[in-house]
This record gives C-alpha cells, structure tokens and sequence, in this order.
C-alpha cells in the first residue's frame, strides 16, 4: 500500500477515526504523517485535517463550479485551496460558503456554532431583540390611536437602530 | 533575556503536580482565533504578517495574566532554542518552522503560552499538570475575553470564530491531555480503548515515535469536532472520557499486578538495569524504559527514587535539551553516549528494583519476553 499524500512511499503510518457511524482512514508514509503533524502535540492534529489534503478539497474545488472561483477580499481560488486544504481569509467562507456546507457536515458535530460569541455580538443580539419588542408596543399603540406613546416608541426604535449600526461593522466577518 | 534563561529548569517543572498526576502529564486547552479582514497567516505576504503580529503581540502582552512575559519574535529564536520549546510541549512543529512574522509570548509559570501566526493568527493554550482541563478552559477563556476587547475578531454569527482550517471553525478549541498508559500497553487493552474513544468523536495517538507506535506509552486524547458543540460541554466530556481510561489504566496495573507479577517487575527491572548501566542509548530506547521505570516507581518498586526524577531525565534525555549543554554540534552517536553518561549519573542514587508484591510464587514469567 503506497502512502495517500505522495504515492511514492510505502505506508506505514494507519489512521483511523469512527465519528457516528462513518470510518474515515488514512494510510501515510512516515515522513509525510510527521510532516502533517501526526504527533504533534500542539498542532491539535485531526484526521478531518489530514482527509481535507486529501480527497475533501478536491471535492470542493469540484462542487464549487470550478477552481476560479476567487476571493474578493484576499484573492485566494478554490484551485489554491485544493492546494493547501486552508483558507485564505475570514471572508473566504462567505466565498466558498456553497462548496463548504457539505464538508462541514461530515467534519463537525453540527453546522451552526452555539459556544462562546464575542460580547459586542452578544449586546447587538440583545439589541435586536429589544427591538423586535418595541416594534410590537408601537403596533399597539399605532392601532390604540395612542400617539404621545407611539411617539416615544418611535424615538426608542431610533436609539436601538443606531446602537446597532454603530456596533454592525464589529459583526460581519 | 534568553529563553533558556527564561525557562524553568526541568527539574523544577517535573515537580509540577496536579490531580490524578500519577497517569495525566498534563491537560491543555487551546483558541484558534483571527483577526477580521487581514488573510491568515499561510496565504498573508510577509508585510501583512507582520502588520497581524504588530497589531496581536502588543495587546497580547498587556494582559495582566502576560505581565513579566518571554514575548519574542519567531526569527529571533536560534534552531536549538526552537527545538526546546518543541520539546517542552510549548509550541508545535508548525510554529517551529517560523521566521518573520510569527511570534510567541510565554508567562513564567508555562502554564499560558500564545503563538502568535502560526496557521492561525492567533493561537492561544492555556496548560495545567495533571488532569485540569476545566481549570485550563476557564483560564484561556478569560485571556480570549479580554484580548476580544482590543482585538476585532473574525466571527460569524452561524460559523462562529473563522479560522484557517475549517476543521477547527466554530469555538476554535482543541482541548487535550496527555496520558502516560504502560499498564494499557503492557495488558495489550490499548487498541480497544483507542477505538472505543474514538467512536465518541475523540482522537488518540501516541505522542512520541512515529504514527501508531507510541513511544514511552505517552498518548494524547483530544476532541476533534470544533462545530455545534459548547465549549463546556467539550470539556466536560473529555474529562468523562478521560477518568474512564484512568480508571482503566489502574484497573490493568492491578490485574498485571495480580495476574502475572513476573511479567512486569521484569520490564521494570530490566528498564532500570539498562539505563542505570549502559554506556550509550538511544532517545527512543530511552523512552521506552523510563516509560517502564516510571510504572516501577508508581508501583514502590525503587527506593530513592520519586516520579519527578524520572519525568525530569524525560525532558533532559530529549535531543534538543541535552545538545543545549554543549556548544558544538553533537552528533547523534556522540548523543547517545552522552544520554547514557547522564542516566547513569543520576540513577546512582537509585536502589534497585525491590518489588513489595510477593515476588516468588507468582506464575511463571511470560514467554514473550
Ligand atoms: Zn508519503
Ligand atoms: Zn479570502
């Protein structure tokens, strides 16, 4: 058996990971799987790491529609993370949002993040929902055809819009 | 001042002790985090680089756990100073290979540790002795809190910190431990315990030697999936997974113990016999019989010995470590005597195996070995 990444080498090096009911195995000479961090401690090795150099991003180039797509913030292709089985920026998965979806399924618990979020992202989620709620008073209000309230809540809405665009910049990735 | 200068001796830092540290080395969480905007450090040129490095390196070295800090840059660090960090478990072979444009910055106790451009822009470890990884969570999650108030992060709402590679997108958290398992190993139990942590999401390895070969019984148990799941809720079940295979581990020691006594106070014998005697040794051979001699020791086998001698001769023997004592260049022939001159001279004090368990009697030595 030759080695996945330079098909030149006998394998030596056998990995295999059982994530659900899916088996995912990896066969390296030894050189590459030092080279990719095998036993590294704080790399934070992961399989999933080693099968994106390997078949996942070729897959990605391919479902992308090809490998022009470009970056318009860092100018990194789907041909360059073919390549390199990383990104080129933050704005890269926006870019290659399509193509990632499905291989994040297979690499992840889930494809929705629910840990830690920044506090200024957490203020504008508050935010949001305070808005949400004011909207609804002054609905009320509008159909009650009480006007000094609806006044208020107008200027209440105003404050929370602005909070928020000032905190928008801080949002998107 | 020099990183060896600046780096506790490893005397010292063997002496380190923490929870259940009879098996767990150590515990460790790690952040992966970027800044928005700016290309991650694999694809950046070298002026965006450092534009990344001189925005991270001042505000990681204002906090206060970071006060009294190493803080240096990658292409101010000789090989050898490298390969000690490498060594120490401190920065990984990626960062390793760093020049301009990367940087670390160290605290005095080791236990904070923030690579600064490796694959990602920011890569933050928090490190405990022994089994103390909620204690390493709540640390590096203070330094990430306070450092995303100088820092405009990369983050999105639904994929949460965006990071180089998409395997660790989501809370950028790889949380680990290392585990020293001979009793495992030696009940020939490893490989089934591997696959069964295994089927939970968690990856298993050895440490040292390469791919499945575990050199010194050392493995590491991390998780693997950084997206859908909360942080604690990671930690919490490393840390399940993690006193099931301590318990499994002691549960083998016991039985060996039990069952073929022979057996292992031969590996731990012939373990002291050979480093406390030879005149020239391998790092791997090395290794592999302090593995052995460590379990002699947990077992009261050696008297005058304690478990931090023998974690210490672990950190001394590395390659890196023992050419830093000299100014030329060792070979590696010229290392190995030097590895064994050294073993000799610090296991002088030690008294040979004397097994507590009733030593005659027992079953008949096992014919594989
Ligand atoms: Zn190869
Ligand atoms: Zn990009």
């Amino acid at each position: 058996m030759l080695c996945m990444i330079c098909k030149e080498n006998p394998a030596k090096v056998h990995l295999t990971q059982i994530v659900g009911d899916k088996m995912q195995k990896v066969d390296l000479c030894e050189e590459c799987a030092k080279k990719k961090g095998v036993n590294d401690p704080s790399a934070g090795f992961a399989l999933a790491d080693l099968l994106l150099g390997l078949g996942a991003s070729q897959e990605i180039a391919q479902s992308s529609g090809g490998e022009d797509i470009k970056c318009p913030n860092c100018g990194f292709t789907g041909a360059d993370f073919k390549k390199a089985g990383r990104l080129g920026c933050s704005q890269c998965y926006q870019t290659f949002a399509d193509s990632l979806e499905g291989l994040l399924k297979t690499m992840h618990k889930g494809t929705k993040h629910v840990g830690k979020v920044p506090i200024a992202l957490r203020h504008s989620r508050d935010l949001s929902e305070r808005l949400k709620h004011l909207q609804k008073k002054l609905e009320k209000a509008v159909t009650a055809e009480d006007f000094e309230q609806a006044a208020s809540l107008r200027d209440e809405i105003k404050a929370a819009k602005d909070q928020i665009e000032h905190l928008a910049p801080k949002l998107t990735p | 001042m020099t990183i060896h200068e600046f780096l506790s001796p490893p005397s010292e830092t063997a002496r380190r002790s923490g929870p259940h540290d009879r098996i767990v080395l150590s515990s460790r969480v790690r952040l992966a985090r970027n800044l928005r905007g700016l290309a991650f450090p694999g694809w950046a040129k070298k002026p965006e680089r450092l534009r990344a490095l001189e925005i991270i390196r001042p505000a990681v070295e204002s906090l206060p756990q970071l006060q009294g800090a190493f803080s240096e840059t990658m292409d101010n660090l000789g090989p050898l100073d490298k390969q000690i960090l490498v060594e120490r478990h401190l920065i990984s072979c990626e960062h390793m290979a760093k020049g301009v444009g990367s940087g670390l910055v160290l605290n005095k106790e080791e236990s904070l540790c923030v690579m600064i451009n490796e694959e990602d822009h920011l890569r933050m470890q928090a490190l405990r002795p022994g089994l103390q990884l909620r204690q390493a969570w709540l640390a590096i999650d203070q330094v990430d809190s306070e450092l995303e108030r100088k820092l405009d992060y990369a983050f999105g709402p639904d994929l949460g910190y965006l990071t180089a590679c998409p395997t660790n997108l989501g809370t950028g958290i790889r949380v680990s431990a290392m585990l020293h398992l001979p009793g495992l190993v030696l009940a020939e139990q490893i490989n089934q315990i591997i696959a069964s942590v295994n089927k939970l999401g968690l990856a298993v390895r050895g440490l040292y030697g390469e791919g499945t070969e575990a050199l010194g019984n050392v493995f590491q148990v991390s998780n693997q999936m950084t997206l859908g799941e909360v942080e604690t809720d990671i930690v919490e079940r490393l840390n399940k997974v993690l006193l099931q295979i301590i318990e499994h581990e002691e549960n083998s020691r016991a039985k060996l113990l039990e069952t073929k006594p022979k057996f292992v106070f031969n590996q731990t014998g012939r373990a002291y016999g050979i480093l406390a005697n030879a005149h020239s040794i391998t790092s791997k051979e090395t290794m592999n019989l302090l593995s052995m001699l460590r379990l002699g020791v947990d077992l009261g086998e050696f008297p005058g010995a304690d478990r931090a001698l023998i974690d210490e001769l672990f950190i001394m023997t590395q390659p890196g470590h023992l050419q830093k004592q000299f100014t030329e260049k060792l070979p590696a022939d010229e290392r190995d005597i030097i590895r064994a001159d050294m073993l000799r001279e610090r296991l002088r004090h030690v008294g040979r195996s004397n097994p507590k368990a009733p030593s005659s009697g027992g079953p008949a030595l096992d014919k594989r070995n």
